[in-house]
């Protein structure tokens, strides 16, 4: 018969010599294989000490911008909203304040922002979307929680710290990421 | 006086009792862990690692586990003998250590203390009758469960521990014909002053390893608690710390088989290539008592290492090594030693 493919094997079924039929070499030989395990490199990463390193282009949790005194970026135009494929963004308006100059550096804010991260898919649409540099996708990934609840990030979560006030909680947060490309 | 050697006595073998049972419930706890890390490291894993330095206390976190654990006895079985059957296999596992000597004398308080609770002069038949009583509580927990499982689980054990004993028993006959004595301590001496047996009985030694695999319920003969066709086997229905008694006897025994295989074949607390009489006998009891741990720890990771390389035997195979090939090997080695004995006596003449 003709074979289908080039990688058929040929079946040995040649009668097993005595050595062979006493099964003691073949033993002693597989001992020898998993003793000579014990000298290769784990696979394993001792997570919380150590992590994988992300490729330079890794999506994970988005994070909220803030320019460099600390004023919020985002002006709630709702573009990232209207390019999420999954939905997951919601996101109320309000007009600042007189007095408010300091925190939001346009006069429209996000005054609700709100990512469900259950709905997430980190295909970071929103980061490109947006006009005002105002949302990106860091290095770090959603921890786990009990609560589903847990899971729809407000604005509290996303934002990222004060660059004045905790200037290295601010680095941390940016990461390599700093801006790509600064819309002004 | 009489009374008062007699106390001192008993203080000395109660604290000998103590401290061997207490060392070997310590030994089958650490061999729980070393299992898992032997096991870890043979796949590339780093096994567990979190509990203490190097996971250490991993162990111990085991065992509060197991404690806090609900304690379920089936509505459907026999209470009592629940109860019995973990009881019993940690007893049973226990009580081999008391006739193994673990090293020489020692000299404590101007008296000569021997490393040893009982000199038994039918020490190896102590064992063999204490270990085969092991599989009552392993019979007893399976048949008291009321479960398929466990019942199929337990029959499988005592006819694998019954199969496997007459090899064992046959192998072991051959080194006593050398030895000419049942006592342990003697064994341990003689080889002491000559060569270990190991030389003398390489087959013997290879049939007694592989029954001691067997009587371990060990892979690749752990079929009485084959996870993929029968659950857990005997401790399906256990739970708590009766599992662990379970857990634990068997660790136990395979500590106890070591013991029992380094002290025949390897000469127990023997230091090859130094004669201990030279010596400060205090300090060469505990470098004894070393030795005989070295060659005991290698046999557990002897055990280890084999679980973690061959695959468990199908039933049939089983019970065909078992009848089919130790016990004519066995016997053959016996005939074959004792007609090399007999020409030795005769010098060599036929």
């Amino acid at each position: 018969m003709q074979a289908l493919t080039s990688r058929v094997k040929q079946v040995d079924r040649r009668k097993m010599s005595f050595w062979e039929r006493m099964y003691l070499v073949a033993i002693f030989k597989g001992m020898f294989i998993t003793f000579m395990h014990i000298f290769k490199k784990k696979a394993t990463i001792n997570y919380p000490e150590k992590t994988r390193p992300f490729s330079p282009v890794f999506r994970g949790l988005q994070i909220l911008n803030r320019d460099e005194e600390g004023r919020e970026n985002c002006t709630a135009c709702g573009l990232c909203a209207v390019a999420c494929p999954a939905e997951a963004i919601t996101m109320e308006a309000a007009e600042r304040l007189p007095g408010e100059e300091h925190l939001y550096r346009e006069e429209k804010y996000a005054a609700k922002y709100e990512i469900n991260m259950l709905r997430c898919i980190f295909c970071g649409l929103c980061e490109e979307s947006c006009p005002k540099d105002a949302i990106y996708l860091s290095e770090t990934f959603t921890p786990a929680d009990y609560q589903r609840k847990q899971f729809i990030y407000k604005k509290e979560e996303l934002l990222i710290p004060h660059p004045k006030e905790d200037p290295e909680a601010y680095k941390k947060a940016l990461g390599n990421r700093a801006k790509k490309e600064t819309v002004n | 006086m009489l009374l008062a050697i007699d106390l001192a006595f008993i203080i000395e073998k109660l604290a000998l009792i103590a401290v061997v049972v207490m060392a070997s419930l310590g030994i089958a706890m650490y061999t729980t862990f070393a299992e898992r890390k032997v096991a870890a490291i043979l796949q590339d894993r780093r096994g567990p690692n979190r509990a203490g330095p190097f996971g250490i206390l991993q162990p111990l976190a085991d065992g509060v586990k197991l404690f806090f654990k609900e304690e379920i006895i089936p509505n459907f079985s026999s209470k009592a003998l629940f109860i019995l059957g973990p009881s019993l296999a940690m007893l049973t596992a226990i009580m081999t250590g008391a006739v193994v000597p673990w090293g020489d004398k020692v000299h404590f308080f101007g008296r000569d203390i021997s490393l040893q609770i009982a000199d038994v002069n039918v020490g190896i038949l102590y064992v063999f009758a204490v270990v085969s009583l092991g599989v009552y509580g392993i019979m007893i927990g399976s048949w008291a469960s009321n479960n398929k499982f466990s019942l199929l689980g337990g029959l499988r054990a005592a006819s694998q521990i019954i199969s496997y004993e007459l090899p064992m028993g046959l192998s072991l006959i051959a080194l006593l014909f050398i030895t000419g004595d049942l006592s342990l301590r003697e064994m341990v001496v003689q080889q002491q002053n000559g060569l270990w047996n190991i030389v003398y009985q390489p087959l013997g030694f290879l049939i007694f390893l592989i029954c001691a695999f067997a009587e371990c319920n060990r892979t690749p003969f752990d079929l009485p608690e084959a996870e993929n066709e029968l659950i857990g086997g005997y401790h399906t229905e256990y739970s708590s710390m009766k599992l662990g008694f379970y857990l634990f006897a068997e660790y136990i025994n395979m500590f106890v088989s070591s013991v029992i295989m380094a002290t025949m074949f390897f000469g127990g607390y023997d230091i090859p290539f130094l004669n201990e009489a030279d010596y400060n006998t205090n300090w060469m009891a505990l470098f004894g008592v070393m030795a005989l741990m070295t060659k005991v720890i290698f046999f557990i990771f002897l055990f280890m290492w084999v679980r973690w390389t061959i695959p468990r035997f199908r039933y049939d195979q089983l019970m065909n090594l078992g009848w089919r090939i130790l016990i004519p090997l066995a016997l053959f080695n016996m005939l074959v030693t004792g007609a090399l004995i007999l020409l030795k006596q005769n010098n060599w003449h036929f």
